[in-house]
């Protein structure tokens, strides 16, 4: 590995521990509002938005543990092995994909 | 900027997918045969490199949150067909495993996040750079405008396909069924919080990397594979 690759990589590793500091960020991002927050916002629920928001249940919806409660160590844990998770298999997959049709 | 299931109507969700299928199958074609083993490495770290720093949550002022992207800096390093691959599977693993961005919406995601942004980057960057060296302090200006603009016009598209769903689908009431806001709200909203907000995060994100390449190893630049080609031809005719 070259240098310049290893040192991204160490990045990311840093990257990876300061994910949870990305929780600490408490508001709304517009457009991203779940079903009840819109129904606060206009008084009722867009009947299309309310079918299709139930569509897919995600296994770790916003990088946390379902049910997990508000404990803010489990939330940065969950946050942290969301981003091993999203590395190892972003990273993997176009590592494996890359080294099948890369060329010389 | 990760679109929700239910915010986009099936016109909007289905004509994303549309646009988006052959760009990725371009794309692909693309990197299967321009790609070297020596930049396989760089590929698999670019995507990572998006997925996390897309959960760097920032707030700004006026109670809303969002982050940047590295769509910039993956254009400018890899070129932006590359960086529509790696950024693309970042962006299929966060609406899949962990519900950020809906499924029904993946394409439109792919298509701001992944495509108009490495694109806008990649020419804003070519287009402010010219023809000064490689080093010069110009580029890392380059990168940082191309950062802040790129996330910036991804934005605007998002607040674009947004802004079109009550005119799209409503009932005969004219009650809206998807997205509620119209364009005079949406794209002011998206353009807005990221022109002063996280289209500055973006810059700095991407003119700190761009900087430290330039320090270290500028051959990995994709820009830079190009010219040197085309300098070699040139000597060649010469010769």
């Amino acid at each position: 590995m070259d240098k310049i690759t290893r040192n991204f990589a160490i990045g990311l590793i840093l990257l990876i521990i300061l994910a949870p500091l990305g929780l600490l960020a408490v508001g709304e991002t517009f457009g991203e509002w779940g079903p009840e927050e819109v129904k606060e916002k206009l008084g009722f629920v867009p009947p299309g938005l309310e079918h299709l928001s139930g569509l897919w249940s995600a296994p770790l919806p916003d990088y946390a543990m379902p049910g997990s409660g508000d404990s803010m160590t489990v939330a940065a844990g969950a946050y942290i092995l969301s981003a091993v998770l999203g590395v190892l298999i972003c990273g993997g997959l176009l590592y494996f994909i890359g080294k099948k049709v890369a060329k010389d | 900027m990760h679109i929700p299931d239910g915010y986009l109507g099936p016109y909007t969700y289905i004509a994303m997918w549309i646009i988006m299928i052959p760009i990725w199958y371009y794309a692909g074609k693309k990197l299967s045969t321009e790609l070297r083993s020596k930049q396989v490495p760089l590929l698999a770290l670019a995507a990572a490199f998006s997925f996390v720093i897309m959960m760097f949550n920032v707030p700004i002022p006026g109670g809303s949150t969002g982050h940047a992207v590295g769509g910039a800096i993956i254009g400018i390093v890899l070129g932006p067909w590359a960086a529509i691959i790696a950024i693309s599977v970042a962006l299929v693993l966060q609406a899949l495993m962990f519900g950020d961005g809906g499924i029904t919406a993946i394409a439109a995601n792919c298509f701001n996040m992944a495509v108009v942004m490495p694109f806008v980057a990649y020419y804003v960057y070519r287009a402010i750079s010219a023809n000064t060296e490689i080093t010069s302090s110009r580029r890392v200006i380059a990168s940082a405008v191309a950062g802040w603009l790129s996330l910036t016009t991804a934005a605007a598209f998002t607040g674009f396909e947004f802004g079109i769903q009550p005119l799209l689908h409503h009932t005969a009431e004219g009650v809206p069924l998807y997205m509620p806001y119209s364009l005079n709200v949406t794209v002011p909203a998206m353009i807005l919080e990221h022109v002063l907000g996280f289209g500055i995060l973006e810059a700095l994100v991407t003119a700190l990397i761009f900087a430290y390449i330039q320090r270290t190893d500028t051959t990995i630049l994709y820009g830079e594979k190009i010219a040197a080609q085309k300098k070699s031809k040139k000597s060649a005719t010469i010769a």
